[in-house]
């Protein structure tokens, strides 16, 4: 499967790869804890504490941007970065514009931890962060554009390997949609409006709450599905046909889906029809992802028996497919009538980030973290570790989504009856108070997830220091990792 | 032709391009990506099998 031509790769600058893999370790921890936290206010409101900063109002964004930007921004740089330099054979562009990009990045987060809390926002749900911290991440994400394009420019392959596709349609769509949704007028340091306003502001943050999802969350993560999967399982992708059918297909239907979180709104009927046409449509080059990566398994699907990481890789792509059948259904009108604003629609983002991005991070991460120590792929400190991250992280998921179901559902069913003098037969505090068990019971699968990561975050520190673990049976059990290519350090 | 005619023909043009793509895609022989469907793999030290003879003579 080698190239024999290509004796011995170039010096790769895996040091920008290796701050990224630490920093998406520490704030998934983080992100994951606040998520837990914010779950359990919905138990004990007295968690919520005497101090505003605590707040399920404030602490609520601190969640979403750690997890999404702060936890999945880092993966995705980390690697992007590898994944470019590894395919097209050449290190990155600019070291100057990879640390800028690391240490921008990194201020970023650290601006929305303080302002989140403080309650600077700006009210646009996943755009929350006020007009400095926007400028600063334009110029960061520009920087990440130009480092990562000009590392494709002087490729010594001819062909660019799929994954950089992916990679690049999702730098170059969040680079338009974060700057065309920050379109705002500064009235004092950390206060701003948004010009378009109405219905047009509404669909201008849909447009783009959905295109992060379709470019951020689902084509950066497939970018790294199309490296990391082929690689760990030691065989080329099922159809490269396929993949470039997914690719165009994929980018070229999501631009239209998102307002269907509009539905029943004040924007036009059109516009809300044409949204859920598409979204029904989307389903097909979703599930060609999906079975594009899990076939890639075909004839080697032992493996899934010994190797923890293929594991992680190939259930993420069965949640990514449960979540991609679940999201059309949900934007039939007529499902939307009663599924919107429950808890289904919490459940289903979690399906999609905890099943799909979360554990393709994860088993990237695996398979990536020893490299970075000059260990070959996939040998962490202890196989049996990431078996057991992995069962948690599954249980976990699995329990969030079923609880969540159970409470949109009934949510839904008990905010639209009616009785016979059609008056409505429950209050809003009834379908709260018969919601408390779903929320107890999500609380317990998030922690499951959250104890998922800090094992996974010691993994990684006794990787780090050069530890083995004695006596792990899982490694004695497989003979093929020994026998992985060890890729050299840069 | 007003902005609308403009609209819709950018439509159909975007749609006869992506037909275009998936037909550039089908055509050839099975064997027209297998260099590129191998780009994950091309640049490891050495290939598998004179590795471990390598290691195997040292």
């Amino acid at each position: 499967m080698a190239n024999p031509h290509i004796a011995k790769h170039p010096e790769y600058d895996y040091d920008t790869v290796r701050l990224f893999c630490i920093a998406t370790i520490i704030w998934g921890v983080v992100g994951m804890a606040v998520g837990v936290l914010i779950a359990a206010q919905m138990v004990w409101p007295v968690l919520n504490t005497p101090w505003e900063w605590f707040h399920f109002g404030r602490l609520r964004p601190l969640h979403t941007n750690a997890v999404i930007f702060a936890f999945g921004g880092s993966a995705l740089m980390a690697t992007s970065y590898y994944v470019v330099q590894r395919t097209c054979q050449v290190p990155l562009f600019s070291p100057f514009l990879s640390k800028f990009t690391f240490w921008g990045w990194q201020t970023v987060i650290v601006a929305a931890a303080i302002t989140l809390p403080l309650g600077l926002t700006t009210t646009h749900e996943y755009a929350e962060l006020e007009w400095p911290i926007d400028i600063l991440i334009a110029l960061v994400w520009i920087a990440y554009a130009v480092n990562f394009i000009g590392t494709i420019a002087k490729r010594k392959p001819n062909h660019i390997y799929v994954a950089n596709w992916f990679f690049m349609a999702f730098i170059l769509a969040v680079a338009i949609l974060h700057i065309f949704n920050s379109i705002q007028y500064p009235v004092s340091l950390w206060k701003s409006y948004y010009v378009p306003s109405g219905a047009i502001d509404a669909m201008i943050q849909w447009w783009y709450g959905h295109n992060a999802v379709g470019f951020y969350l689902t084509a950066g993560f497939l970018g790294m599905m199309y490296y990391f999967v082929p690689k760990q399982a030691e065989r080329p992708i099922y159809s490269y046909r396929l993949s470039i059918v997914h690719f165009w297909a994929l980018i070229a239907i999501y631009m239209w889906a998102g307002a269907h979180h509009l539905h029943y709104s004040a924007l036009p009927d059109w516009a809300q029809s044409l949204s859920m046409v598409f979204s029904l449509i989307l389903l097909f080059p979703s599930w060609g992802g999906m079975i594009n990566g899990i076939m890639t398994l075909s004839g080697a699907w032992d493996k899934l028996r010994t190797d923890p990481i293929l594991k992680f890789l190939v259930v993420s792509l069965s949640f990514y497919g449960l979540a991609t059948f679940e999201g059309p259904m949900l934007s039939i009108k007529t499902v939307n009538a009663m599924s919107h604003a429950t808890d289904w629609t919490v459940g289903h983002v979690h399906a999609g980030a905890l099943g799909w991005v979360a554990m393709i991070t994860f088993g990237a991460m695996y398979h990536l973290i020893p490299i970075m120590y000059g260990r070959k792929q996939g040998q962490m400190y202890s196989i049996a570790l990431i078996n057991l991250h992995f069962w948690l992280a599954t249980i976990g998921t699995v329990i969030y989504i079923a609880s969540m179901w159970v409470n949109g559902l009934m949510q839904g069913l008990m905010w639209r009856a009616v009785n016979e003098d059609g008056t409505l037969t429950y209050t809003f505090v009834e379908s709260l108070e018969a919601s408390m068990p779903g929320y107890i019971v999500r609380t317990f699968g998030g922690a499951l997830f959250l104890a998922g990561m800090l094992v996974m975050a010691w993994n990684v520190w006794c990787t780090s220091r050069g530890w083995w673990r004695e006596h792990d049976d899982a490694r004695a059990l497989d003979p093929t990792l020994d026998a992985v290519a060890a890729p050299a350090r840069g | 032709m007003d902005m609308n005619d403009l609209r819709a023909l950018s439509t159909v043009l975007m749609f006869l391009t992506f037909l275009g793509i998936i037909a550039w895609t089908l055509i050839g022989g099975r064997d027209r990506f297998r260099d590129a469907a191998n780009l994950p793999f091309a640049d490891d030290e050495l290939p598998e099998i004179e590795k471990t003879q390598q290691e195997k003579s040292s």
